[in-house]
């Protein structure tokens, strides 16, 4: 397939809540994609940064700032903010220049240095912002996967406990993750007694931020069998599409939905959307993808990933995680790497990281996480303003 | 009841009628999308270019789509209560605009007394006081 360019390599720095600079995340993270690609820091023509907004101008200009790090070379640069999705956006643009032909191999890398605490809006009287209008009125993140959470209950009939059986899913499953921040396997029991947040997410449902950085390096296909590496892993599909109108589910920060009052206007589900494009770019059907990395932000979201990626039909997410179709030896398995429970949220690595994990998955390398034969793989996340991706990997 | 004069925390967006206040949005001319917050300047729905919009009161009934509690207190800009007390929020659906707007529920009412598919209605209600005035907001009320 022309489209196609090839996973050279990927590296990460574990996550944590570490307190440094984030510029040594991704320095640490760029030196082991190169490291595992086997090229040379010098060798790499496009450097795509995912961007933080969390440490000041060297975050605006993320890709620059790493390729400084790691010594100017003349190389071409990029940076990518998209909320959640910047590191699909940074991988997207790389991939653009591969196919275009403008650059052979690229570096892809995002990290991030997360304040203690509450995300805040900044301060005053400033109505026209929504983000301040939400928290003015006692509306945190928390209560929008809450309201995803009760839905799922009174409409499908799902349960805590459903979500905590994905909490301790996730929590064994990033158990021996060496890049994993927090590596405990949690019981039913721990999730039940757990403070109540917003009911009915408890605080081991809901993820925390964290420190971390995630790289890679992707090339055109001509490049890795120039390396002897036609058959390293490849990107099938990126997709970064926005939501269509109107949307059918508040979303974070907003105080409402769009109206879908208008005659021809019907209410879009944008979770649903993200996978449709990436499945018909790669020409790959759901029941091809060997391994799923979702964006559980709350462990009741992860099962409407599950519907969202057609691994199932709506409603019946939470039979999945009853039946262990979704942990390691089921059916399915989704979040091998522990998933964001395990690793908390670093925002312009978070959407490369789960790249990171389905890369060492089909390339049979992630030990005691490894999904026996695993050929297909695909990532789902969704941020802030219309934000998200979902990427199909393969072998 | 404190004598200070009631406003609404933020001005413009509901009426203060005590008894059937409504929320402030906007209708585009053209297509007929309802904004809430109002929109006056340019309609999103991707078919229509219009720049003319009304102002409209919206229902003051709906259904409630989903609800939830928060049982920490938010950070600023929200003005909590000392000691903080929980609240309920709901997402309710207005059949009408075929929207769905997010508020707290009226204090004394819990999670445990919510549904979805349950009817509400729009009050006001204090979200804090400040050394001039009574802030006031919309809140849903179970109907």
């Amino acid at each position: 397939m022309s489209n196609e360019i090839a996973i050279l390599g990927v590296g990460m720095h574990p996550w944590g809540k570490w307190g440094h600079n984030f510029v040594e995340y991704g320095v640490a993270a760029a030196r082991a994609a190169i490291a595992d690609a086997g090229i040379d820091w010098k060798d790499v023509g496009f450097v795509s940064g995912a961007a933080t907004m969390r440490n000041g101008y060297p975050g605006y200009v993320a890709g620059a700032t790493f390729a400084q790090a790691l010594g100017w070379q003349g190389a071409e640069v990029n940076t990518s903010y998209a909320a959640c999705a910047s590191g699909s956006q940074a991988l997207a643009a790389a991939r653009t220049k591969i196919l275009a032909g403008e650059c052979e191999v690229a570096l892809v890398v995002g990290a991030d240095t997360t304040p203690k605490g509450f995300l805040a809006p900044a301060k005053g009287y400033r109505p026209e912002d929504p983000d301040w209008v939400r928290f003015y009125l006692g509306i945190t993140n928390p209560t929008y996967f809450a309201l995803y959470a009760r839905r799922r209950m009174d409409i499908y009939g799902d349960t805590e406990e459903d979500f905590g059986l994905v909490k301790v899913k996730n929590s064994e499953h990033g158990f021996t993750n060496p890049n994993a921040r927090y590596k405990k396997k949690f019981t039913l029991e721990d999730v039940a007694q757990s403070a109540m947040v917003a009911d009915p997410l408890r605080l081991l449902n809901v993820c925390a931020t964290s420190d971390g950085g995630a790289a890679m390096i992707v090339c055109s296909m001509d490049y890795a069998k120039k390396m002897g590496k036609a058959d390293a892993v490849k990107v099938a599909a990126i997709s970064t599409v926005t939501p269509t109108f109107a949307s059918e589910v508040v979303e974070m920060p907003d105080i409402a939905t769009d109206s879908a009052a208008a005659a021809g206007v019907d209410a879009h589900r944008f979770r649903a959307s993200l996978p449709v494009k990436a499945y018909e770019e790669a020409g790959i059907s759901p029941k091809d993808v060997s391994v799923a990395e979702v964006y559980d932000l709350s462990s009741a979201l992860e099962l409407d990933w599950y519907e969202d990626l057609q691994l199932c039909e709506r409603g019946e997410a939470a039979q999945l995680v009853r039946n262990g179709d979704t942990r390691l030896g089921g059916r399915i398995p989704v979040n091998t790497s522990g998933g964001l429970a395990c690793f908390g949220e670093a925002v312009p690595a978070q959407a490369l990281a789960q790249v990171c994990e389905l890369t060492w998955q089909l390339r049979g390398q992630a030990g005691d996480r490894q999904v026996p034969n695993a050929k297909v793989g695909i990532t789902a996340n969704q941020g802030l303003f219309g934000h998200g991706s979902s990427v199909i990997v393969k072998r | 009841m404190s004598a200070k004069p009631v406003n609404a925390a933020i001005e413009g967006w509901h009426t203060l009628d005590t008894d059937k206040p409504q929320l402030l949005g906007s209708r585009c001319d053209s297509c007929g999308t309802y904004y809430f917050p109002k929109m006056l300047k340019y309609c999103r729905n991707p078919s229509c270019d219009s720049s003319d919009f009304s102002e409209v009161p919206l229902s003051r009934t709906g259904k409630i789509w989903s609800y939830t509690n928060a049982c920490y207190k938010p950070p600023e800009p929200f003005v909590a209560d000392d000691p903080f007390v929980p609240y309920a929020i709901a997402a309710v659906e207005l059949a009408e605009e075929q929207m769905i707007v997010l508020g707290q529920v009226i204090k004394g009412i819990d999670v445990d007394q919510l549904k979805v598919g349950m009817e509400v209605e729009l009050v006001l209600e204090t979200l804090h006081e400040t050394d001039e005035d009574t802030k006031v907001t919309w809140k849903w009320k179970p109907a």
